[in-house]
């Protein structure tokens, strides 16, 4: 099959990519979220990621939870088939789509309810089997769809709008993407977006399971400035131990930056992740002192973010599975029906 | 003293073991050197949820005249399990046999006098031959096999062949157990009046059929259906499938060349996410599987509604058993019909279908899957402990070489490019089958979001009334349109006019075949119809209206098909008399003889009682 692409009649100013789309051709409908919702800034730099990589659309598959959050795949990608699935649990779905065709790019998007609440246990595994997808928690640290209850991200001691004190831990979803064996772990800011789409791009390239929390405040809910999870709070806390300057194989590494703080990382696919060191010891490589760094800033009241770790050649489900090449919602009966003769032998030594 | 059961080629043996004692393989040669001298026979495993020490139980119904259900009552035990002994000696028919190891001499207390017993010293038997105690243990269930042969008259070289086929590969394993087969069968032959009352003779009644367990043919069906997906978490008594299906693929489906998968098996982490890979994969075009029993289903009942809703394939295996985890996880059951029909939340119905046997398991498999494509939407195949994990002896399995699948209606790239009208629930043909898309297809057309039901017929979102209940009305006709491709129930006409009927399904029909038979020899006259899936074919309705009363014979306590009946036909529940057996052992057919001549008492008026003997 062949996909041949044709692009729509455009305003001729707009800027256009490699594929010859415009940034709207990666847009969805109108969000329905409240105006000034970190989530639709996330929205918006998957749109420009997508373009920019210049990505045919038509082979993302956006899938989500249930949540704010999960509704935004509406607002993005709209040629891109989606899935809203059930609470907790789009990783199983996108496990079971990417398991049908590895060949198209799978994208999930969930919230912090969704994903550290009651998708805990998906999150964990889908996670662990090394599923390649990029899977983006937008984080606000409430439900924002069902009214500012608390989720399993949401700060200890915080309260509800109705009076409701948090006495729960909570839970770290980049430690514990770190501890399941992601091969990317990143944690970003919806209010920065220089950020986070070098980010998203490059997690779009990896092959393999990508996390990416994304700190992204609930203006109705949980943006009071205490709360860790409010434009305030990560303006004055953020952390980033790099900077990733995203870029694509053929374009050369200017150096114009002091030796050792610049590092290069090459991804499977060619492309290559330039780093600009913001923390000098900081090696995005070393899974346990990744950990450790995190576990100390945390301690100190810091938000952590920036590409934490990255393994190039970890692989991914299809390569653990030695799963053939061609997708297998391809195949049809002659690859897979063993036929009357096998039939024949079965029947034979069943007697 | 009765007198001793005589019988040639028609009795049942009942093996009495401990489990992990190594019992199993020994009574599974029995089962297969029966076959091998061409009488038919079948073999039910009751076994404990257990893996070392609680009691087991096989039993092996051997029947010349084909009748390969349970029959109720035995006819000889091999009691080789002291903690049960005393039910096991309760069950042996007035004048038939018992096995056991005589080396402790036991109480004149511990034995019926209406039964002959043959006490064997296999203990001491073993423990002359052989010092290794674990070789004692093992050898010991080959000895009382010997033994067995010679009582029953055993055609040797039959069991001698098995043993050559079972270790073949494993060939120094040959001889220690022809060693122990003659060890047993000597003994028996100069110490023992052989053979006894029941006896073995050779026959050609087999054929060509195969002994096979519906787990296994049902994981084959799968492979040939073209499952590519398969997600499942271990719960017995399903297990076995997705293991099958395993090795299954592991034989026929690996690249010619590259030896890489045409599969991909995940164990998950639980049913939830099973079922979400299975949706997943049915949404992106693979054809997809999960196996499961009832604790399972119930975890999968929100992702079932939404596979409803959205309209995706999925097919679910549900092998029944007692629930819940503590219920009776390895006993049998048909006792999930409704909680299968109506799965999950909002107005939802499903497809079911009940396979009888193994044989039906793997057409049933491959048929769910077209099912499920064409329909989008889940499909039940409602099998049970029994033949999932139990051997039967069926018809061998065939496949048509020019079956193609049926992906049903999904529009490809060529139909987008060439222009058609996609709407992802537009009802075109009026059939309430809409074309789908697959993610991918083309780059500018078919795209659309998949969600529940906030949407209209191109998928857009509205939380609109009108088109939500235009949607429904359309899952209503594709309901209906379901009995077009879903297999037909079975109907036959007993051989005298009669007001009255039976409905069964599943399991069941084995032992219904040969209890209809019996009650023919008593002037009871019954039309019967086997359901093979739900929704009911008008037919259904039909038989049930052309009878006066109608039993439905099912293996659950709450009557679970008839109230199915009664919800989905507006059937006057009086007519349906319920016969049901659920104890969690296989129905019996003198369970069903005696069910339904005592109803019969009670319910007819005295025309029906003269034709009684
Ligand atoms: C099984 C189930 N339980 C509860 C809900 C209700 N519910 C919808 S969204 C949501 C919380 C979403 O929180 P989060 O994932 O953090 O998303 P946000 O709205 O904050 O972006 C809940 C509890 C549901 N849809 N399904
Ligand atoms: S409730 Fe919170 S999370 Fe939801 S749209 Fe509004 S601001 Fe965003
Ligand atoms: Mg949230």
């Amino acid at each position: 099959m062949t996909y041949i692409v044709k692009p729509r009649l455009h305003h001729p100013k707009l800027p256009i990519n490699a594929l010859g789309y415009t940034h709207r051709d990666y847009e969805g409908s109108i969000s329905t979220l409240c105006a000034g919702c970190g989530h639709d800034s996330i929205s918006a730099a998957i749109i420009q990621s997508c373009f920019e990589l210049a990505l045919p659309p038509h082979r993302i598959a956006k899938l989500s939870g249930i949540g704010c959050s999960s509704k935004t795949p509406t607002y993005f990608l709209g040629q891109s088939h989606g899935f809203n699935s059930v609470h907790g649990r789009m990783p199983s779905v996108l496990t079971g789509a990417n398991l049908a065709n590895r060949d198209l790019i799978y994208l999930g998007v969930s919230g912090d309810g969704d994903s550290a609440s009651i998708g805990l246990g998906q999150f964990a595994h889908c996670i662990r089997r090394g599923v390649d997808m990029v899977y983006i928690v937008e984080n606000n640290g409430v439900y924002g769809l069902t009214k500012g209850q608390f989720s399993a991200t949401a700060d200890k001691g915080s309260k509800a709008r109705r009076g409701a004190v948090n006495t729960d831990s909570p839970i770290d979803l980049v430690a514990m993407a770190l501890q399941l064996g992601a091969s990317f772990v990143a944690r970003s800011f919806s209010g920065d977006k220089m950020q986070l789409v070098p980010l998203i791009k490059a997690a779009i390239q990896h092959k393999g399971a990508a996390f990416i929390d994304v700190i992204s405040p609930c203006v109705a809910f949980n943006n009071n400035p205490e709360s860790t999870k409010s434009f305030d709070y990560v303006r004055a806390h953020n952390d980033a131990v790099n900077q990733l300057d995203f870029m694509v194989a053929r374009e050369a590494i200017t150096a114009d930056y002091a030796p050792g703080t610049l590092e290069t990382v090459v991804q499977h696919d060619g492309s290559m992740l330039r780093l600009r060191k913001l923390a000098p010891d900081y090696d995005p490589r070393d899974r346990v002192s990744a950990m450790t760094y995190l576990q100390q800033r945390h301690a100190a009241g810091e938000v952590v973010t920036g590409l934490l770790f990255v393994e190039e050649d970890h692989g991914d489900l299809h390569e653990f599975l030695d799963t053939v090449e061609a997708p297998l919602n391809a195949l049809g009966e002659n690859e897979l029906c063993p036929g009357q003769e096998a039939l024949d032998r079965y029947n034979a030594a069943h007697r | 003293m009765p007198k001793p059961l005589e019988a040639v080629n028609d009795f049942v043996v009942k093996f009495a073991n401990v489990n992990g004692s190594g019992s199993a393989s020994a009574n599974g040669l029995f089962a297969k050197s029966v076959l091998r001298m061409g009488v038919p026979a079948s073999s039910r495993n009751i076994f404990p949820s257990n893996i070392q020490g609680l009691p087991t139980w096989y039993e092996v119904r051997i029947s010349e005249g084909g009748h390969l259900g349970r029959r109720g009552g035995v006819d000889m035990m091999v009691a080789m399990n002291p903690e049960t002994w005393d039910e096991d000696i309760a069950e042996i028919e007035p004048g038939g046999y018992l096995l056991y190891d005589s080396t402790k001499p036991l109480p004149k207390s511990k034995f019926r006098e209406d039964i002959f017993v043959i006490g064997a010293p296999l203990t001491a038997i073993c423990n002359r031959a052989y010092d290794d105690p674990r070789q004692r243990q093992l050898f010991k269930n080959i000895v009382y096999l010997g033994v067995l042969s010679a009582l029953l008259d055993m055609d040797v070289a039959a069991i001698e062949e098995l043993i050559g086929e079972q270790f073949r590969g494993k060939d120094t394993l040959i001889k220690p157990n022809v060693h122990a087969l003659h060890l047993g069968r000597d003994w028996a032959q100069t110490e023992l009046a052989c053979p006894i009352g029941l006896r073995l003779e050779r026959r050609d009644k087999v054929g060509e059929r195969i002994f096979v367990t519906g787990n296994d043919a049902a994981a084959l069906g799968a492979v040939y259906g073209g499952a590519t997906v398969c997600a499942w978490y271990p719960i017995t008594p399903s297990s076995s499938l997705a293991e099958a299906f395993a090795s299954h693929c592991r034989r026929y489906r690996r690249d010619a060349e590259t030896k890489k998968s045409r599969y991909a098996i995940i164990q998950a982490e639980d049913e939830l996410a099973s079922i979400g890979m299975v949706i997943g994969a049915g949404w992106n075009g693979a054809r997809a599987f999960t196996a499961t029993s009832g604790p399972g289903i119930s975890l999968m009942q929100e992702f079932i509604g939404l596979a409803y809703f959205a309209e995706i394939p999925a097919v679910i295996f549900d092998i029944q058993r007692g629930s819940p985890s503590t219920g009776m996880p390895t006993r049998t059951q048909q006792a999930d019909i409704l909680s299968a029909a109506y799965a999950s939340h909002g107005d939802t119905k499903h497809v079911l279908l009940f396979p009888q046997d193994p044989n039906e398991a793997f057409t049933f498999a491959a048929d769910a899957l077209d099912l499920a494509d064409r329909l989008q939407t889940p499909v039940f195949v409602m099998l049970d402990l029994d033949i999932g994990m139990n051997e039967w002896l069926v018809e061998p399995l065939s496949w048509d070489p020019d079956r193609k699948y049926d992906r049903g209606k999904v529009m490809n790239y060529e139909m987008l490019e060439a222009g058609a009208e996609f709407g992802r629930y537009l009802d075109v043909d009026s059939d309430g089958i809409p074309y789908r898309t697959l993610p991918g297809t083309h780059p500018t057309r078919g795209a659309f979001f998949t969600r529940g039901t906030t949407k209209d017929e191109y998928a857009r979102y509205t939380e609109e009334g009108r088109p939500y209940v235009a949607n429904m009305q359309r899952l209503l006709r594709k309901f209906e349109t379901a009995k077009r491709y879903a297999p037909r129930p079975v109907k036959r006409e007993a051989r005298e006019p009669t007001r009255f009927g039976a409905i069964y399904f599943g399991s069941t029909t084995l032992a219904m075949e040969e209890a209809l038979e019996t009650l023919e020899t008593r002037g009871i006259h019954l039309d019967t119809l086997r359901i093979r899936s739900f929704p009911f074919h008008d037919e259904v309705f039909d038989f049930v209206a052309s009878h006066e009363r109608l039993f439905v014979v099912e293996q659950n306590r709450d009557s679970q098909m008839r109230s199915l009946l009664t919800i989905e036909g507006e059937v006057d529940p009086a007519r349906l008399v319920p016969i049901l057996h659920y104890d969690g052992t296989p129905i019996t057919a003198r369970f069903i003889v005696k069910a339904v001549a005592d109803m019969l008492a009670v319910v007819t008026l005295a025309p029906l009682k003269k034709a009684l003997p």
